[in-house]
């Protein structure tokens, strides 16, 4: 059961020399992708885009992972880093084989990769884009099937029938090709092709967000099944914070490319030790018409930030309502604040931020 | 026309004809939606994907659309502007737009599902009247062209501006959807915009024409919280100074209680139940609207208990339940009723209906609803159009 091994951090990811710890499948340090910004005729590069910028985070076997934060902070950057769908600029990504080799993911040879292809999979963002329109659901979700375990026929649509009624679409339609299904239904139709494998990691970028409550219970519920038959992990990216509240062992808050705050699930909503977290709790739209327009929610002013200029010092002083001087001076470390918590604000102790109750 | 519509419409003939009623809580009737079908002729059979759906929406309000994945939320809005791909067809109902007239003068009221898909007229109404954010925005965004030279040419369809003002514009409803450095990014391809800044950006596409009604599908699921609220301030604004009408589809109950003047559930192809937000939320009627609050988790939850979901799975939109398509699933259920009688809309209030047995429609008892009128059983096609 994933919660069994949800402790404090107790060591610091890349913090160098420490033994790795064993429980850890995935680790990044000091990750880093930037994006060149090119210009005119001659496509001259003028600038980086800091999409992620500097990330270091262990994502424990059997443990689901929470990453969330601004629109464009970086998370599908993260995800696609993790799963070598982009290259990165600079750090490290290692991941624990199931052999038990640490393995350094931008090196892996051609067996390993196809083994971490096979082992880490992603549900994307934008299921229109990353299902193949030429392809009726049946070749979409039973194709990696064929690939790997070699199934064919009668038993591997009965495979596909299989994963379609977990996901609550009707196994009749496997025929059909994407287009021929609502914007839900695409997106569990690319929930189903991820988990097909038997997956050890999986990476849910906005996985349930185009899905109504009942059918997100559902899924939810079955990604929370998988994990405790299979000890799955999850990187669960959304910006869902009751679901996200709900599944998640821990949480990491990530903005303009750096990860602001990362701790246990609940303590971070009772009490968050970020502003940005502070924020972004406050914004959560209540389910009731009548507490419209509260004093509540903090409103983030100013400007947001381009990730090719970050501000100097606190990426985030130019909308924190607690900035300093300092704050833009000096740029706050992500460090340990209390007991299995890290914040990177110079105030994390003393201020008293709001969490939800 | 059936007797419960009668008493919603007050007088019988659909409101936007009878040019709304001026000082009626909503103002304006701008579109109405009248037995609206749009079915799929498939290989499988026919899907019958909006299944005779009546709404309306008003200036300067806003009807938030909910219900279930597959329900057919989609395909209601991309009937109006006529965009439903073959094998898909507009086969019956009326989607009357009242154009002109929002300054006291005469309008006229154009029935969009009159006119020829793809054709000159309701081209025409696309983008001015009524503009759409679709709910994957790369389906609608190319991917060979800057976001800037993509919204500098939709501006320059709709009005009499050029390239360098149009580029300003777009500059500047980049910054208004929070875009960050909108200067530099304008310049940039959709690839390189995050899945949020691309919904933004087919939002900044849609406000460029001051429509008079936006359709949102969707618009804020790739959106952290702060940015949607921010995207939710800006509609409202909008819709303050211009008198927008919004048609917004979600399945964020939060939002809706946050944007939703009016709200409509859908269930397979049905309206099942719609009126002021407040009703609903509080006063819901209809077992799945109860079902459908009650499964919301609360931020503050118990982390792991096991989630309520609506028990069963929907019905297969080309095979219905017959009698109330939601009896399959629903807890109040009542044998030999529900599974008979197809629900007629019974009015609870001048803008309240509900289509369920339990406040009656079917000549039995109807405890819920001591007020409700007793309705003729399912009307045919052309008994739903009104007079
Ligand atoms: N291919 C690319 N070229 C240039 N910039 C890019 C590219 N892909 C992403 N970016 C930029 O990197 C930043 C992070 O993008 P990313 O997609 O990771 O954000 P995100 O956190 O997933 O946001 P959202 O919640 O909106 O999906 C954004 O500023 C985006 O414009
Ligand atoms: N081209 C098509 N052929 C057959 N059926 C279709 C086609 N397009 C849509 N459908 C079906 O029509 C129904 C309604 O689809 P629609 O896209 O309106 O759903 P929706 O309410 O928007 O759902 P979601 O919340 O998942 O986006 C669905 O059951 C869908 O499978
Ligand atoms: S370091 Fe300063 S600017 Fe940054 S979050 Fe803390 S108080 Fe705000
Ligand atoms: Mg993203
Ligand atoms: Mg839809």
């Amino acid at each position: 059961m994933a919660t069994e091994t949800t402790r404090p951090e107790e060591h610091a990811p890349g913090g160098g020399g420490e033994a790795p710890d064993e429980r850890v499948l995935l680790e990044t340090e000091g990750v880093r992708v930037h994006f060149p910004i090119r210009k005119g005729f001659r496509q001259k590069v003028v600038g980086q885009v800091k999409a992620v910028d500097g990330v270091d985070l262990s994502i424990r076997a059997g443990e689901t992972l929470g990453l969330v934060g601004e629109s464009g902070c970086g998370k599908t950057t993260l995800g696609s880093a993790v799963m070598r769908a982009r290259e990165i600029t600079g750090g490290r990504i290692r991941f624990r084989a199931s052999d038990g080799r640490l393995l350094d993911v931008s090196r892996l040879g051609p067996d390993d990769l196809r083994a971490y292809r096979r082992e880490v999979r992603m549900i994307f963002q934008d299921p229109h884009a990353s299902l193949n329109p030429r392809f009726t659901l049946l070749e979409i979700i039973g194709e990696p099937i064929r690939v790997n375990e070699g199934l064919s026929g009668s038993a591997l649509e009965e495979r596909v029938a299989a994963m379609l009624r977990k996901v609550g679409l009707r196994p009749e339609y496997m025929r059909r090709y994407p287009h021929a299904f609502s914007g839900g239904e695409r997106q569990r139709v690319s929930i189903a092709r991820a988990l097909a494998l038997d997956p050890r990691l999986v990476v849910a970028d906005e996985a349930v967000s185009a899905l109504d409550v009942s059918i997100r219970s559902q899924i939810l519920n079955l990604l929370q099944d998988l994990q405790d038959e299979l000890n799955l992990t999850y990187l669960f990216i959304s910006h869902d914070l009751s679901v996200v509240e709900y599944l998640c062992d821990r949480v990491a808050v990530m903005y303009l490319g750096k990860i602001v705050e990362l701790s246990e699930t609940e303590p971070l909503y009772a009490a968050p030790r970020h502003p940005y977290t502070e924020a972004l709790l406050s914004a959560v739209p209540k389910p009731d018409p009548r507490l419209r327009g509260g004093e509540r929610r903090i409103v983030l002013t100013g400007d947001v930030p381009d990730p090719s200029d970050p501000p100097s010092g606190c990426s985030f002083r130019t909308r924190c309502r607690y900035a300093t001087e300092r704050c833009a001076a000096e740029e706050p470390p992500l460090r340990e604040v209390a007991p299995g918590r890290r914040a990177a604000c110079h105030y994390a102790e003393e201020l008293e931020l709001n969490g939800v109750v | 026309m059936r007797a419960g519509e009668r008493a919603a419409e007050a007088g019988g003939a659909p409101a936007a004809q009878a040019g709304g009623a001026p000082g009626a809580p909503g103002g304006e009737v701008l579109v109405e939606l009248r037995g609206l079908k749009t079915h799929f002729f498939t290989d499988e059979g026919t899907v019958r994907a909006v299944d005779g759906v009546d709404l309306e929406i008003r200036r300067g309000r806003t009807l938030c659309v909910v219900g279930e994945s597959g329900c057919g939320k989609s395909i209601t809005a991309r009937s109006i502007l006529q965009l439903v791909e073959a094998p898909g067809r507009v086969v019956d109902g009326r989607i009357l737009l009242r154009r002109g007239g929002a300054d006291g003068g005469p309008g006229e009221v154009v029935d969009l599902a009159g006119l020829k898909p793809g054709g000159k007229e309701i081209r025409s109404v696309r983008g001015k009247d009524i503009a759409m954010i679709f709910q994957e925005p790369m389906t609608s965004l190319s991917l060979v062209h800057t976001v800037g030279n993509q919204m500098v040419e939709a501006i320059r369809v709709h009005n009499d501006v050029g390239k360098r003002e149009a580029r300003e514009r777009a500059v500047e409803l980049l910054g208004m959807v929070n875009i960050p450095n909108p200067g530099r990014l304008v310049d940039s391809y959709p690839f390189q915009f995050s899945g949020g800044m691309r919904q933004r950006v087919m939002i900044a596409m849609a406000l460029s024409c001051d429509p008079g009604l936006l359709i949102a599908d969707e618009p804020t699921t790739a959106l952290d919280v702060t940015t949607q609220a921010q995207i939710m301030e800006l509609l409202k604004r909008l819709q303050r100074e211009l008198g927008m009408a919004i048609m917004f589809i979600t399945h964020d109950m939060g939002v809706v209680a946050e944007m939703a003047d009016d709200v409509a559930i859908m269930y397979l192809g049905k309206v099942v139940e719609k009126g002021p937000v407040d009703d609903i939320f509080h006063d819901p009627k209809h077992p799945y609207t109860r079902a459908l609050l009650e499964s919301i988790p609360k931020i503050g939850h118990r982390r792991r208990e096991r989630l309520r979901s609506i028990k069963g799975i929907v019905p297969d939109p080309a095979n219905r339940p017959a009698g109330c398509v939601f009896h399959t699933r629903c807890d109040a259920f009542m044998p030999g009723r529900c599974d008979a009688t197809v629900p007629p809309p019974v009015a609870l209030g001048p803008d309240r209906q509900v289509r369920c047995l339990l406040y009656g429609g079917d000549g039995g008892p109807a405890p819920g609803a001591p007020d409700a009128q007793t309705a003729a059983p399912e009307p045919t096609p052309e008994s739903s159009h009104g007079d």
